[in-house]
């Protein structure tokens, strides 16, 4: 198909455009959370949801985060598909005993009886000048926890097939969206396809060096990549979609390839992300690597709110292509 | 477990069969738990467990209101809630002691026993924990219109749990069937409830529009009869109520907890075991009222002790899960 030719959406569109065809091929499928309906959310990624399937499937709820994911939880054992909308990422921290006593433990607990097929979705991201309370990406949190999954989309194309395998799961999946990312443009089919979890894909080829790249950070890991290429280096970016479960065989792969590896996520990147995906590399292409692999992510402040102070929090194409260019040498 | 029209009925409109059923699973979990307390004496529990004994009318005359599909949730304290909604001693005892034929495979333990088969969403040792659950099995039985109840037994320490009252608020909006069962054993732990718990217990529920009431815990008809209407209450989509339940825990917060009169004395505990007894207290009125007679009781008493002794066994003979298994089941 020629480009001009392909279906152009906006994050939230695919987004929106996943949940209507879910919610019209299961009528078990249901939304809850602040403001969904009517409102659409803040963000206004639902909007239009509630006109179509009524406030009996698409449902505002009170500001009680434990309480409506608490409810998810119960709802998804006995029959129901929720899919529980948390505004902000930050918000996660009062739904903490709900994901990770309640719904990432009932699976096992039971021997296997009890199943709890729901997914979380929240935001995750810095730079909208929103503070210390509305700016974190909190992923590693859940990441770290048996039981749960975690999805990290950073396409429309990517948040559409993801949230429809998310939805389809028969476990509870936390599905972070890029509230920056919202507005961006790609190519969505309209048809119905889905991606499946635990596969990265590479969203650009190259031989020199590996940036391994999560959510937000993809486009910022393609634009250093084309930075690097107008020095000579070649950067392959690769995109692990989802932090559990982990392509560890795809991003060792690619590790080996190159030789080289740098991690990019915007998580805190003490204890986070990139440290255990850096530590993937090192156990499966130690022999391989000609040199550390190198971990980029927020630092570790709260997240400011003044616009010099917050920008420098996290990375940016600039400070991955200076260290890129760094490790491969041609500085 | 509800009643069949034929039976012939005495004079609280209750069948004989069904007094004596309420009477035998009274007994079974008196039984089981002293079952529980002689396996920990003997170190052949692994872990602690958290007995029942003392509150038996409060599980079996709210889970006797119940049918089959309805869900609970139960807490650490949860063998009688368990037993009550109809499972098994023997797969319950082989899950005490980590055996692969417990209900969870020996992966739960005695704070999570859990099973779809009787709508046991699970024991939970998260105080409060499984507020949010029986409250989402309520909104998916109003969504499906199968007009089940779901019942969230708590402790009053739940109380001191914000969730606790979110999901009241959420129930009350949305008027979902589910029953919120305080069960107030007097004992946060090893703290009395009154050091711990503000204002009136009674009004959490009225504050957000749930009706609520209490009763003597102590007497399973009493907790029969207002659990039946509350029960119907909510299955007609009248929304949920709480029903506060006055009770009292007879052993410790959990088997270890041997000397405890630092936070209450023996006398205390004594004048429950012999005045408010809930065994004692229902079998003197069946007596009372000639609806049966001691050698019944006695007959049916020995039928549990001897059921409880065999469950014993079978989990005792019963293997470990393999370690393999380890990593089953973490994801469906």
């Amino acid at each position: 198909m020629p480009e001009a030719a392909l279906r152009e959406l906006t994050f939230a569109q695919a987004v929106r455009e996943a949940l209507a065809e879910e919610m019209r091929r299961d009528s078990t499928v249901c939304i809850l959370g602040e403001d969904v309906a009517e409102a659409g959310t803040p963000f206004k990624v639902l909007s239009g949801l509630v006109e179509e399937f009524g406030t009996v499937r698409v449902i505002d709820t009170p500001i009680s985060e434990a309480g409506f994911t608490g409810v998810g939880v119960g709802a998804a054992m006995t029959g129901m598909r929720p899919v529980i909308d948390i505004m902000f990422g930050d918000f996660l921290t009062l739904a903490m005993d709900q994901l990770v006593n309640q719904a990432a433990k009932v699976h096992y607990m039971s021997g296997g009886k009890w199943k709890v097929p729901m997914v979380l979705r929240t935001t995750l991201g810095a730079t909208r000048r929103s503070a210390a309370q509305h700016s974190q990406s909190l992923h590693a949190w859940l990441s770290h926890v048996p039981g749960l999954k975690v999805a990290m989309p950073s396409t429309p194309y990517d948040a559409k097939g993801l949230l429809k395998s998310a939805i389809r799961d028969e476990n509870p999946v936390i599905f972070f969206e890029d509230k920056m990312m919202y507005r961006q443009k790609g190519h969505v089919p309209a048809e119905d396809y889905t991606i499946p979890f635990g596969v990265a894909e590479v969203k650009r080829a190259g031989t020199d060096i590996s940036l391994v790249a999560t959510s937000s950070m993809v486009q910022v890991a393609l634009g250093a990549a084309r930075l690097l290429e107008k020095i000579g280096i070649s950067a392959e970016v690769i995109d692990p979609r989802t932090t559990w479960p982990l392509d560890e065989k795809a991003i060792v792969e690619s590790a080996k390839k190159t030789s080289k590896a740098i991690v990019i996520d915007e998580g805190y990147s003490r204890y986070g992300v990139t440290g255990e995906i850096s530590s993937v590399i090192s156990e499966g292409a130690f022999f391989d690597l000609e040199a550390p692999v190198k971990r980029m992510g927020a630092m570790h402040v709260p997240i400011p709110f003044s616009p010099p102070l917050e920008d420098v929090t996290v990375p940016t194409e600039q400070a991955v292509f200076d260290a890129a260019r760094a490790l491969c040498g041609k500085d | 477990m509800s009643q069949t029209a034929d039976e012939p009925k005495t004079s609280a409109g209750i069948s004989l069969e069904k007094w004596l059923r309420i009477y035998r699973r009274m007994q079974m979990i008196r039984l089981f738990e002293e079952q529980v307390n002689e396996l920990y004496t003997r170190a052949l529990m692994p872990g602690l467990a958290h007995l029942y004994v003392g509150e038996e009318a409060v599980a079996v005359g709210i889970c006797e209101a119940l049918r089959a599909d309805d869900y609970i949730t139960s807490t650490h304290r949860g063998h009688g809630h368990c037993l009550a909604k109809g499972a098994r001693p023997d797969r319950m005892f082989a899950e005490l002691l980590g055996r692969e034929a417990g209900y969870c495979r020996g992966k739960g333990g005695s704070m999570h026993i859990a099973d779809p088969a009787t709508g046991n969403l699970g024991a939970n040792a998260i105080v409060a924990g499984s507020a949010g659950i029986a409250t989402g099995a309520a909104f998916s039985a109003k969504h499906k219109g199968q007009q089940q109840v779901a019942v969230c037994f708590f402790g009053e320490g739940a109380l001191g749990q914000g969730v606790v009252y979110e999901v009241m608020n959420l129930a009350a909006l949305w008027k979902l069937p589910v029953l919120y069962v305080c069960e107030n054993n007097l004992y946060t732990e090893y703290t009395h409830f009154t050091e711990t718990t503000a204002g009136d217990v009674l009004a959490r529920g009225p504050a957000f529009g749930v009706p609520a009431e209490s009763i003597d815990g102590q007497d399973v008809r009493a907790v029969h009869s207002v659990a039946t209407r509350l029960v119907e209450r909510a299955r007609q989509g009248q929304g949920p109520a709480f029903l506060l339940c006055n009770t009292y825990r007879y052993s410790g917060h959990h088997v270890g907890d041997i000397n405890r009169e630092y936070y209450r004395s023996k006398q205390e505990e004594q004048e429950w075991k012999t005045r408010r007894d809930p065994i004692k207290l229902f079998s003197d009125w069946l007596l009372g009222e000639k609806l049966t007679d001691a050698s019944t009781l006695g007959r049916i008493e020995s039928e549990v002790r001897a059921e409880m002794q065999a469950a014993v066994d079978f989990a005792i003979a019963a293997p470990y899960p393999q370690p393999e298994e380890v990593e089953q089941d973490v994801y469906a």
